[in-house]
């Protein structure tokens, strides 16, 4: 390859490079533009309900028969407890806009946070 | 297939293995599952330089069916195999469209193989609350793709790409 097709390359790596960051910082914007604080925090295995608890109210709860706990404070949920290696859902720390989701994929198990028009899946 | 071509994947799939293990060693730095380096792709996008497509498909799905065994379980190897294909055959797209370089097509197949794994993840999970992450892994899969693609660049330059491949072959 000579220099100057070189050049070229490298220019529309670059393009390619910014055109991705672009796509992500714009992602990124879209989502955090709409954010509304949530009700509940509803727990979900494999798709099902299986638990919703009010962000109203402060409390500590075993889910999924004990796979994982989850704790709600101040409106806010965080996972304290999971039966898992690499406990990234623990680490992802406290949720509470709408949307947003704590996933634990090991026990194939998400905390939601929904509103309480029950506005349903999330559409980018 | 010629004894040196199975040597020369056999080597590269040790490579890719060894850079899993060292991957898997290093604590997840950021609490979005996915976010990491892929330091394994530098074997394959190196095999899809020096041998080619095919080659680095039975390269990279063997070191994914490896490391789920020896590092990851069933389901982590699931993931990994979905973005493992989307990545490469993006990859190798750009690298034939002749537009990229290394570079390019090592970032574009960091952010595909996120794509691959977030659309499995929702698939099995059946849910879109997932897409929440999209960004993160994205922004996160450019800027380890840039690093990976420095250093593939640099490999296929100095090592020849084809060229070696065609020592291979000899």
């Amino acid at each position: 390859m000579d220099g100057k097709n070189r050049r070229a390359t490298l220019v529309r790596d670059l393009i390619l490079i910014a055109v991705l960051l672009c796509l992500g910082i714009g992602l990124l914007v879209v989502s955090r533009s709409h954010n509304r604080t949530g009700a509940y925090a509803v727990v979900m295995v494999q798709n099902q309900e299986i638990a919703r608890y009010s962000l109203a109210v402060d409390g500590v709860y075993d889910i999924n028969d004990g796979t994982n706990t989850i704790e709600i404070k101040d409106g806010r949920v965080r996972m304290t407890e999971a039966v898992c290696l690499n406990h990234l859902c623990i680490r992802q720390g406290w949720i509470r806009f709408e949307n947003q989701s704590i996933v634990c994929l090991p026990n194939r198990l998400s905390v939601i946070v929904r509103g309480t028009d029950d506005s349903y899946d999330y559409v980018l | 297939m010629d004894t040196r071509k199975v040597v020369h994947m056999g080597m590269l799939i040790a490579l890719a293995m060894v850079l899993s293990f060292i991957e898997s060693q290093i604590p997840a730095f950021v609490a979005v599952p996915g976010i990491k380096l892929g330091l394994a792709n530098i074997a394959i996008v190196f095999a899809l330089y020096s041998l080619g497509f095919r080659e680095a498909l039975g390269v990279s799905l063997i070191r994914v069916v490896l490391s789920a065994i020896l590092f990851g379980s069933v389901v982590s190897g699931l993931y990994s195999a979905a973005g493992a294909i989307l990545s490469l055959l993006g990859m190798a797209l750009l690298k034939k469209s002749g537009f990229f370089g290394t570079v390019g097509v090592s970032v574009s197949g960091a952010v595909l193989h996120n794509l691959g794994q977030i659309g499995i993840a929702c698939f099995i999970l059946k849910t879109q609350a997932l897409v929440y992450y999209l960004p993160f892994l994205i922004l996160s899969a450019v800027l380890s793709g840039v690093v990976i693609g420095i250093i593939s660049a640099v490999l296929v330059e100095r090592l020849g790409g084809e060229e070696y491949g065609r020592r291979a072959e000899k």
